[in-house]
């Protein structure tokens, strides 16, 4: 890492990168042929290339959107991204056979391992597509389908085509526009009716290029009475120049079914990180998101539920660290569209060395939905005067029936707290570690164990230098 | 008591906070084994002493000395302290939401030993203290100090003294707001660290020194030791308050 680059984005464990050794990078920049370009390559269906032709005028067309730190995205310069990047010719199933300097980064990040461990399959990405992709024999039998999203929709067109957009449609918003334009993997799921997966399953996304753009797409549909964890984990090296990372993300959750999504994002501090996150829930459906916002730039993700199914209960569950440079605007919208559906949003969120963190809520219930119980809770922790933190919750409720419950609160690490564990033998640091730590344990512990260890790791990493 | 037992010195030691005198020529010497006690009316500048020998940031000495194991200590962060062998059993002991009991002793043992702690040896060590201090296992899952009772609060306040074995124990107000059992099970805490320490116990009360049997008691009026005895000065105390003691205002 350059010093430049150090200086621009501080210490980051995964800023390394290795050679870039492309079999494909298209010309940077975005034009109705780069968008055919990527179809053809990838020899889509004509109704694909039409779709994303159709999202690509409107992503030209389409203003900047108004909810959320939006003055920032002018920034972003579009004409100098990278919009595709094949670095093998091959999505592998054999760990051996995936090209060695790839390899190489995904060791070092530890996924084999992991998968061997406790995982029920694993997709790995670098850059625009899955160079990697198991999944355990035994959910195979059962019907279970996890495929990288291009593999996806060559073997089971018909399914894709009846759910692709369904969720989030092109005309969503400008990044959801580009992302149907020029999507390249992302992880392709069903749960067939009755089916429990009972480890979760991984995909894991990497971005080595510079000025890389990565847009994957992930589409998970859990039949009627089925249930999936589905964790992602995101990383990129550290350059001083920035990368655009603007994800899809479409959930069904269909009768009586549960999804779980968990994130843990970790891009490095030149990512601005634009992802839109909806899943809908149907009768007595679960759907579940728990997500980590440690790296990048800037963030913009407010991962949503549409409760459409009577009964359907929503969870949102979200972390925001943000450090120098950095703006967290990560939240959650809950749509209340049926009666006696339920949700719980817990948002927690940590500033320091002047970083910025926003709770941006949006809780709705319709005329029709009666007895609708839901609860928010956000709390901020300032690590310094420096920092910043905002809550911007909104709310529509057109049913009095309706019991909601919100609580904000705002609070700063006390000299009493530092002194009580310095007196007990602990650092400065260790003493703020142990105090982030333990304001981030109610998401923590949602997490798989091996998950919740990195992440304690990492915030006390975050913790480290970090004292005047 | 042989020379060089000397554990703690306090010389003549002014304290301001904000430019308040607090501390107005301190002077104590507490050698291994002695149990010296502390009392004073509120506002005296007990806690004071006990938080500014520990290191707090927010006091300024402005003139005297701390020495602790005959080196001065005035330049040593408050972690320092604690790993040299330093130990404050806080009055009002902090809250620290989501870091669970048992990970917080754990890592607090660790950060003040030498050696690493092997988790079979700290567990067993760990349920020999609880069971001293008659603690259910289940504290060590709640977080610490989070909705414990005042009771409780001291208690865990005891049992990390017993797990870190400091060289010198000071315990502000420990006894207040105990009822008979646990002021009994606090005492045998305070009982079986003090052979190996030297120990100060700042409080208002007798009773405590019904189970523990102090060398030296200590009044403290306006930031400075105006009397010192044994034990029967601390029930004279109780029997007469403290106006005995305090300067004829017309002289």
């Amino acid at each position: 890492m350059s010093d430049e680059a150090r200086e621009a984005v501080g210490d980051y464990r995964f800023g390394f990168h290795d050679p870039e050794n492309a079999t494909i990078r298209f010309d940077k920049g975005l034009s109705e042929q780069v968008v055919r370009d990527i179809s053809a390559l990838k020899d889509e269906p004509e109704w694909m290339t039409e779709i994303r032709v159709k999202a690509y005028h409107h992503f030209m067309e389409r203003k900047m959107p108004d909810w959320g730190n939006c003055g920032e995205l002018n920034n972003i310069d579009f004409d100098n991204v990278t919009y595709f990047l094949r670095s093998s010719d091959a999505t592998e199933k054999d760990w051996d056979d995936v090209p060695d300097d790839i390899k190489n980064t995904f060791d070092r990040l530890g996924i084999p391992e992991a998968e061997q461990k406790w995982l029920g399959g694993v997709t790995a990405q670098y850059e625009s597509e899955a160079v990697y992709h198991s999944i355990r024999e035994d959910l195979e039998e059962q019907g279970v389908l996890f495929l990288d999203m291009d593999s996806g929709l060559k073997e089971h067109p018909d399914i894709v085509k009846k759910f692709f957009g369904s969720v989030v449609p092109h005309t969503d918003n400008k990044f959801a526009a580009l992302n149907t334009a020029v999507w390249s993997g992302g992880s392709f799921i069903y749960v067939p009716k009755g089916v429990h997966v009972e480890m979760p399953v991984q995909a894991y996304f990497r971005i080595n290029a510079k000025n890389m753009g990565q847009f994957e797409r992930t589409l998970i549909i859990a039949d009627e009475g089925s249930s999936i964890h589905y964790v992602e984990g995101c990383t990129a090296p550290t350059y001083s120049t920035d990368s655009l990372h603007s994800a899809v993300v479409e959930l069904i959750a269909m009768k009586d079914a549960k999804i779980r999504y968990s994130t843990i994002q970790n891009w490095s501090a030149n990512v601005y990180n634009l992802v839109t996150k909806r899943g809908v829930a149907h009768e007595n459906a679960t759907v579940e998101w728990v997500d980590g916002n440690i790296g990048s730039k800037l963030t913009m993700k407010y991962p949503a539920v549409l409760l459409k199914g009577a009964g359907a209960h929503a969870e949102v569950i979200s972390v925001a660290y943000a450090g120098a440079g950095q703006h967290q605007d990560a939240g959650a919208k809950v749509h209340h569209l049926a009666p006696n559906t339920t949700s719980n949003i817990l948002s927690k969120s940590i500033s320091k060395n002047g970083g910025r963190s926003s709770y941006r809520g949006m809780l709705q219930v319709t005329p029709k939905s009666h007895g609708c119980r839901s609860k928010i809770v956000c709390d901020a922790l300032m690590l310094d005067t420096d920092s910043r933190s905002d809550t911007y919750p909104t709310m529509e409720i057109g049913n009095a029936s309706a019991d909601l419950e919100h609580e904000a609160s705002v609070s700063k690490v006390s000299g009493d707290q530092l002194f009580y564990l310095m007196s007990r033998g602990f650092s400065e640091e260790e003493a703020m570690g142990l105090i982030v730590n333990g304001f981030f344990e109610p998401f923590t512990r949602e997490l798989p164990m091996e998950y919740a260890v990195e992440l304690n790791k990492l915030l006390e990493l975050e913790m480290e230098g970090s004292i005047g | 008591m042989a020379m060089g037992d000397e554990i703690l010195r306090v010389e003549n030691l002014h304290v301001s906070v904000d430019e308040t005198p607090i501390l107005n020529g301190m002077s104590l010497t507490i050698n291994r084994g002695e149990i010296h006690v502390i009392m004073g009316r509120n506002g005296a500048g007990k806690s004071t002493l006990a938080s500014v020998i520990m290191g707090h940031p927010a006091y300024e000495i402005t003139e005297g000395s701390i020495q602790y194991m005959g080196t001065n200590i005035e330049e040593m962060s408050v972690f320092e302290r604690a790993r040299a062998g330093m130990f404050l059993s806080f009055q009002y002991p902090a809250v620290i939401p989501g870091v669970q009991v048992g990970t917080f002793l754990k890592k607090s043992v660790q950060s003040v030993r030498d050696e690493p702690v092997k988790g079979r040896e700290f567990r067993k060590e760990l349920n020999a203290a609880m069971q001293t201090l008659e603690m259910q296992k289940s504290v060590l899952s709640r977080y610490v100090n989070d909705g414990f009772s005042g009771g409780e609060k001291k208690r865990l306040e005891i049992l990390q003294m017993l797990l870190l074995k400091p060289t010198l124990a000071l315990l502000d107000e420990t006894d207040s707001g105990l009822d008979i059992d646990a002021l009994r099970i606090v005492a045998k805490g305070i009982n079986s660290v003090a052979p190996e320490a030297g120990c100060l116990i700042i409080t208002h009360y007798q009773r405590l020194l019904d189970h523990v049997q102090p060398h030296f008691v200590h009044v403290m009026i306006d930031g400075a030791i105006v009397e010192s005895g044994g034990p029967e000065l601390a029930l004279k105390l109780e029997e007469q308050g403290y106006d005995w003691l305090e300067a004829p205002k017309e002289a």
